[in-house]
């Protein structure tokens, strides 16, 4: 088990007129290896939740467990889980601050007390699996196109070589290509190196494209928990909290509703086409 | 587009150039950079303007000489026929051209929602009765009016946003120019900031000059201007421009999943128009194609 977490709660400014419970008794279980989305609206508590993964927020009540140890432990080094549970954060680029993007990417395993090769180790394979070439290594991060600085960012968390990669929104703001390329590598990252992968965004398209399993948060509670296909099921729900099914599933539905025998199990729009050149097809 | 010539242009660009130089460790110049490059672009009053183009592409830095943030290293830009380059013409621009921008964070200055408001018109000089009644109609648009007096820093991301909006709209400005406002927003929250600008430019006939990197956003615009390596390389109808799905994935761009559901099954062998854009154009040019077998 990588993360589990029983009767969480969490109350921001107790005692205070503006007392806000941000996370209202969370039971989740996420499993090693597992690829799992999290949406929300915003202020649903998906940030709050997040920042519990690592022992950055604690718990107003509830125990949390990760990897096996028990965040609230006195024994629990939180240095070590902090290691293990890579957080990259939302505009993780505002976060860049070297000189070159290798001393930057650097400064996470050189904090462990590594040796000079092994951080150096790290460094390049973390850039190589970005997809960042040495021959911009020692370039200013700053330098770089929202996409890359975004890649440098998430490199400097991978070079930690974490067992749990947790990424909060990692597409905002960049273009399609950047945000492709992104998705790329988390993808990659997830079949290639086995590490369990936490993805928080607000794009439903990403979301069905990538995921094994959805969590939906709202008002502090997990609402909606399965794969793709059966949580996206829930449409009207999910327009109640603010949420929406990929564009892809309205089509199928609405294609269904007027007596074209289709699937509505479609998550891309690649299956979708073939799904609907199909039944155009068979009728001819 | 509607005859040009008679309608009040608020956006006039002629051979606009923006170079900016980056400097090694001494400060010494390293390289010069050309962020605008001799770009033309007019935008009538009353337009809902789209503008895409990927990362670097210009976009922010054309958003900036709108706001005279950013003035030009060659060419001009004239805002409802003010220069930018003119400093006495600053205010009168900013208050004509109200700029939005991507991060709320950096916009909100006061500790109560209602003060952040109020903060524009109460540097204009208005009146305190007046200022009350632009704050509420403000906050109202943005459909925030149960958070008048708290405080920006508790709201989330896409609250702020609103507020931020807000804070814009009680200027009561000519065009408003949003950067990227809805890249942190939830599916809801994008779609309450987009019906907000859409009813402001409709019903209050303030330009919008809107850029995104969602394509869905741009479907309702009157016009889609798309931008590479400070250049306008098109600039034309929602519809004309996402029907090309080939050549805006070479410029790094995409289109709404509707057309890119045509576009793949023209792949898959039939016989389907890119020019679609919404669920229901989707829907009964399936339907027809069906009937017809």
């Amino acid at each position: 088990m990588a993360i589990k977490f029983e009767k969480v709660t969490h109350v921001y400014s107790k005692g205070t007129p503006f007392e806000k419970i941000a996370l209202n008794n969370i039971n989740i279980h996420i499993k090693k290896g597992e690829f799992v989305g999290i949406i929300g609206h915003t202020g649903s508590g998906k940030s709050t939740l997040i920042q519990h993964f690592n022992g950055l927020l604690k718990p107003t009540e509830g125990t949390i467990t990760v990897l096996g140890k028990k965040l609230n432990d006195k024994d629990t080094s939180l240095k070590e889980i902090r290691q293990k549970v890579g957080l990259v954060f939302q505009y993780p680029e505002h976060q860049l601050f070297e000189m070159t993007i290798f001393k930057d990417v650097a400064f996470g395993p050189q904090n462990m007390g590594l040796s000079k090769e092994e951080v150096e180790a790290r460094v390049k394979e973390a850039l190589d699996m970005v997809g960042i070439k040495e021959d911009m290594y020692e370039k200013s991060p700053f330098e770089l196109s929202g996409g890359q600085k975004r890649r440098v960012a998430i490199a400097g968390v991978l070079a930690m070589k974490p067992e749990i990669l947790v990424l909060d929104e990692p597409t905002a703001g960049l273009d399609p290509k950047g945000r492709d390329e992104i998705l790329t590598q988390i993808q990659r990252l997830h079949k290639t190196l086995g590490i369990t992968v936490i993805l928080v965004s607000h794009s439903m398209e990403d979301i069905a494209k990538l995921v094994d399993r959805i969590i939906v948060m709202h008002k502090g509670k997990v609402a909606l928990n399965g794969a793709p296909v059966s949580v996206f099921e829930h449409v009207e729900e999910l327009e109640k909290m603010g949420l929406a099914a990929p564009q892809i599933m309205y089509i199928m539905k609405a294609l269904k509703e007027k007596g074209l025998d289709v699937s509505t199990n479609i998550l891309t729009v690649e299956e979708g086409a073939k799904e609907i050149a199909s039944i155009l097809k068979k009728q001819k | 587009m509607k005859a040009g010539e008679d309608m009040e242009k608020i956006i006039t660009s002629k051979g606009l150039i923006y170079e900016y130089y980056t400097h090694n460790d001494k400060g010494e110049i390293e390289s010069k950079h050309r962020a605008l490059d001799e770009l033309n672009l007019e935008i009538q009053k009353g337009q809902f303007v789209v503008i895409l183009g990927h990362n670097g592409s210009g976009k922010s830095t054309l958003a900036k000489h709108m706001n005279a943030i950013l003035h030009p290293t060659g060419g001009t830009l004239l805002i409802k026929g003010m220069d930018v380059k003119d400093q006495k013409n600053l205010w009168d621009i900013r208050q004509t051209a109200g700029m939005v921008f991507q991060n709320p964070d950096n916009q909100i200055i006061a500790a109560i929602v209602e003060e952040d408001v109020a903060f524009g018109p109460e540097n204009l000089g208005i009146e305190p009765k007046e200022i009350r009644k632009r704050v509420d109609e403000s906050i109202n648009a943005v459909q925030m009016a149960e958070y008048m007096t708290h405080s920006p820093n508790l709201l989330s991301g896409g609250q702020k946003q609103r507020i931020a909006i807000a804070g814009v709209l009680a200027m009561k400005p000519e065009c408003i120019i949003l950067d990227e406002p809805t890249a942190m927003l939830d599916p809801v929250g994008r779609k309450e900031v987009l019906e907000t600008i859409y009813r402001l430019n409709k019903k209050e006939n303030i330009t919008i000059i809107h850029i995104t990197h969602y394509m869905e956003e741009a479907i309702k615009a009157d016009r889609v201007v798309v931008m590479d390596r400070g250049k306008i390389v098109m600039d034309d109808t929602p519809r004309k421009i996402f029907s090309q799905v080939e050549k805006l994935k070479e410029l790094g761009l995409d289109v709404p999943q509707v057309t890119e559901l045509a576009f793949y099954m023209q792949k898959q062998g039939i016989n389907i128009s890119t020019e679609i854009l919404t669920i229901e154009e989707m829907v009964d040019e399936i339907w027809q194609l069906n009937s017809r077998k």
